[in-house]
């Protein structure tokens, strides 16, 4: 690869105009990176061709990309999270197949400059741009459902926020051609980050990507609690809310309350970098370690930011799928916030051998260890639930037994690093990698496929195929502990992270073990997508005209599915938690009142949309210091949120007439279907 | 833990599905004026005491560096309190917090905000002290820990 130092321009005029881009920027001479990008280029000219063929535009613009229906947006996170778990998992395919041939001294196919940007690559696409998008997505189709609310608190922020993360992503996807990324690990750490070692543009991308969404992240985290606290039905008090509520509630807490900590940490790495600030270098009176320090204490609240709502997702299914009431529903409620709280006093555990001592190291050691109590509490929770209880093996319920025992077992490995003694052996190990995984997958990821094969036929009114479902479902789980288990072998052997070559003939056999689970994972990822396909053409087969296609017990499934937009004709009260289920044991579900009054929704918006693109040409410019282009572009940006103000037309009332209509036509097909 | 008596779906003439059902707008409308919120708005005179305050508060630790009358040691920790306790009048006088029941989310809020601060600052002073001390031994006058 090219030299990442780009040189400047030597006409001012050019500089001016182009900053420090120019033709070089982009590796025409990588095939590989040439081919990503073509094929890149390629899908989205397809796209943007078919929707011109059947002429969508108007569809695609009206009913999704200006539309602020929280179930809308929430469809599109998921949607970026699939498209993006696809870039990232070609980067983990790339690196399992580097190690496997170039781990007996061999010279493997990818240079270290290539190889340590598709390491970090790798890990900010699978957290910020897949597991955050399909946890916010999920919360977002599922959360005001679970309340019943019509929409979100602020439905046109939620619109800009989600429009921010898909910036966020371009640019990450954009820095594949254009330029450079990180070489750093997913994290930066200063001073490799900093401009004397990292004097690139992969840098300024990781930055610009995170900020931009990361803003879109806490506007949804203040959207969200806002939600929760303000718009549940009446009677819905807290200790009635669905489990799923609840964690997503703890989860945007944690949001707002750690992802400042990202924006200020990332924004002194920028001072450093642009302004020539010594926040993070050792000369100056900076301190690299601090660096560290911050980013984990925004790092391990994010951990719990996606594993909550998995948790809640999971809770829901058990009990579900058991034809139980959750147990110890209280005690499910208390082990969250004390995780949520706990998730802020553990944040040196992830750099126990920087050198901060046995007293430091003990108090860390300590509160980690205890973070396990809360979890446990949960899954023997789960267990209970399912004691005793009708326990349905559909794909939902698959996952989640995949789930339980999986992440007890990564459970188990985190309690072992917190020892501080033996994380000195572990730390920077393939042991951490597994470990991490272990959780990530076995936790985040299992969640969210089990709540997608949940909820879809809520959210589109059609099951997912139940065989490819399966054969997906066991592709993850036998292909991850392909994958992972030799990695806790070779961590214990001594390999340690992020190596691109290595002669090491023992490490090389588990290695190609590990390959071939990536493999397996493969065919899994592929089985999902063709479980979607397969689902979309045999629609009709897999129709759910009820909204209630698993027996469920929460409100979501209490309207159609897919909700009208409005969600609820009228607002339903509550009467207790598992209400949906309470009101079919009594009759009273299902009951068609006699008139409607009038909807006071909110109208669909491009302002978000708008800002939310027009931060990409923001990003770039401040990426390639074309300073004309990010002025401009923030100008607009603001002019844009400032002309919004104006709009006084914002909302109107859906009459009694339309809401009447609609709901005729669902009772006279639940009539058919009874 | 009962079976609600009343049908599960009902009516939107109850006051309270009433204030549910509107809330999604309501707040795209009335945000701008903040009446919703359970605060108060000030008085011009509690606007100019915290104003007053604000300068006072301002002016002390400017003083205080200015003419040099306490030893760096002392002077720091004073600015930081007096910061601090401007904080305070900000909060009470211009974002008009106080201990009202109507206020209870906004100081729940608050005491949560407050506890993560206090966990995030004295930690990582705690933990930066420790490493400054174990990694640059000659910088902080001491050896290992």
């Amino acid at each position: 690869m090219s030299s990442p130092v780009a040189e400047l321009h030597e006409d001012p005029l050019l500089r001016f105009i182009f900053g420090k881009l120019d033709i070089n920027s982009v590796p025409w001479h990588d095939p590989i990176i040439m081919g990503a990008g073509f094929g890149m280029v390629s899908a989205a000219v397809i796209v943007i061709g078919l929707t011109t063929y059947f002429k969508k535009w108007g569809y695609v613009w009206s009913e999704w990309l200006t539309s602020v229906d929280h179930k809308k947006i929430g469809v599109m996170y998921v949607i970026l999270a699939l498209i993006m778990l696809l870039r990232g998992f070609a980067d983990a395919l790339m690196m399992r197949a580097q190690q496997a041939l170039a781990s007996a001294g061999g010279a493997g196919y990818l240079p270290p400059d290539h190889f340590d940007q598709i390491f970090t690559a790798h890990g900010v696409i699978m957290i910020f741009f897949v597991a955050m998008p399909l946890v916010i997505g999920l919360m977002n189709i599922i959360m005001p459902l679970q309340i019943g609310a019509r929409d979100v608190a602020f439905p046109y922020l939620n619109s800009l926020s989600f429009w921010f993360t898909v910036a966020g992503a371009i640019l990450v996807n954009v820095s594949l051609v254009v330029g450079e990324f990180a070489h750093t690990g997913w994290l930066a750490y200063a001073p490799l980050s900093g401009i004397e070692f990292s004097p690139g543009v992969g840098v300024d991308y990781y930055l610009w990507a995170l900020q931009i969404s990361g803003l879109g992240t806490t506007l949804s985290g203040v959207n969200l609690i806002a939600t929760i606290f303000k718009m549940r039905a009446p009677g819905m008090t807290l200790m009635r809310m669905p489990i799923f509520t609840w964690t997503s509630l703890a989860a945007n807490i944690l949001i707002v309350a750690a992802f400042p900590i990202l924006t200020v940490t990332l924004a002194l790495l920028t001072l450093d970098r642009y302004l020539g600030m010594h926040f993070f270098t050792n000369d100056g009176g900076g301190n690299a370690m601090l660096y560290v320090n911050l980013i984990w204490a925004w790092g391990h609240p994010e951990v719990y930011i996606l594993v909550l709502p998995a948790f809640g997702i999971f809770s829901e299914i058990v009990a579900t799928f058991s034809r139980k009431r959750l147990f110890g529903y209280d005690g499910m409620v208390y082990a969250t916030m004390c995780i949520a709280l706990l998730s802020f006093l553990v944040w040196l555990h992830h750099f126990f051998t920087m050198g901060a001592g046995a007293d430091v190291n003990a108090f860390f050691g300590i509160t980690t260890m205890i973070i396990s109590i809360p979890t446990g509490v949960k899954v023997f929770n789960w267990l209970f639930t399912m004691y005793r209880g009708r326990v349905r093996l559909e794909l939902p319920m698959l996952w989640t037994l995949g789930f339980i025992i999986t992440f007890v077992i990564g459970g188990a490995t985190g309690v072992m690093l917190a020892i501080p003694g033996a994380d000195f052996v572990l730390h920077n190990s393939v042991f951490l990698i597994a470990h991490f995984h272990n959780v990530i997958i076995g936790g985040v990821l299992f969640g969210c496929i089990a709540g997608l094969n949940y909820w879809f036929p809520k959210a589109f009114g059609f099951r997912l195929h139940t065989g490819l479902g399966k054969v997906s479902f066991w592709c993850w789980l036998i292909g991850f502990y392909v994958a992972f288990m030799p990695l806790y072998v070779l961590g214990l052997m001594g390999m340690t992270r992020r190596l691109s070559h290595m002669d090491n003939p023992i490490w090389q056999q588990y290695l190609i073990v590990a390959a071939v689970g990536a493999l397996i994972i493969a065919v899994g990822i592929a089985a999902q997508i063709a479980q979607i396909v397969w689902s979309v053409i045999k629609r009709d087969e897999l129709r759910d005209e009820t909204g209630d296609p698993w027996d469920g017990r929460t409100l979501e499934w209490a309207t159609s599915s897919p909700p009208p937009f409005y969600n609820f004709a009228v607002t339903p009260a509550i009467g207790n938690h598992d209400s949906f289920w309470d009101a079919k044991q009594t009759g009273q579900a299902y009951v068609q009142p006699d008139s409607y009054a009038p909807i006071h929704m909110p109208r669909n918006t491009a302002t978000g949309l708008l800002i939310g693109l027009i931060s990409v040409p923001l990003g770039f410019a401040l990426i390639w210091h074309i300073w004309w282009l990010a002025i401009a572009s923030f100008v607009a940006m603001v002019g844009i949120a400032i002309a919004h103000t104006f709009n006084e037309d914002r909302d109107y009332y859906v009459q009694p007439d339309e809401i009447k209509a609609i709901e005729d036509a669902r009772f006279a097909k639940l009539k058919t279907e009874a | 833990m009962h079976i609600p008596d009343k049908p599960t779906l009902h009516k939107a003439k109850d006051p309270h599905t009433e204030l549910a059902d509107h809330h999604a707008v309501d707040h795209l409308k009335k945000d701008d004026h903040g009446h919703d919120h359970g605060a108060s708005h000030g008085s011009v005179k509690s606007y100019l005491i915290g104003f007053a305050l604000s300068v006072i508060l301002t002016a002390i630790p400017f003083a205080l560096t200015m003419m040099k009358v306490l030893p760096s040691q002392m002077l720091v920790p004073v600015i930081l309190i007096l910061g601090v306790v401007q904080i305070l009048v900000h909060l009470h006088y211009f974002l008009h917090m106080d201990t009202s029941s109507s206020q209870v989310w906004n100081n729940a809020a608050f005491v949560f905000t407050a506890i993560i601060l206090g966990i995030l600052i004295i930690g990582t002073i705690w933990v930066m002290t420790h490493l400054n001390h174990n990694m640059h031994p000659g910088m902080m006058g001491g050896g290992m820990g």
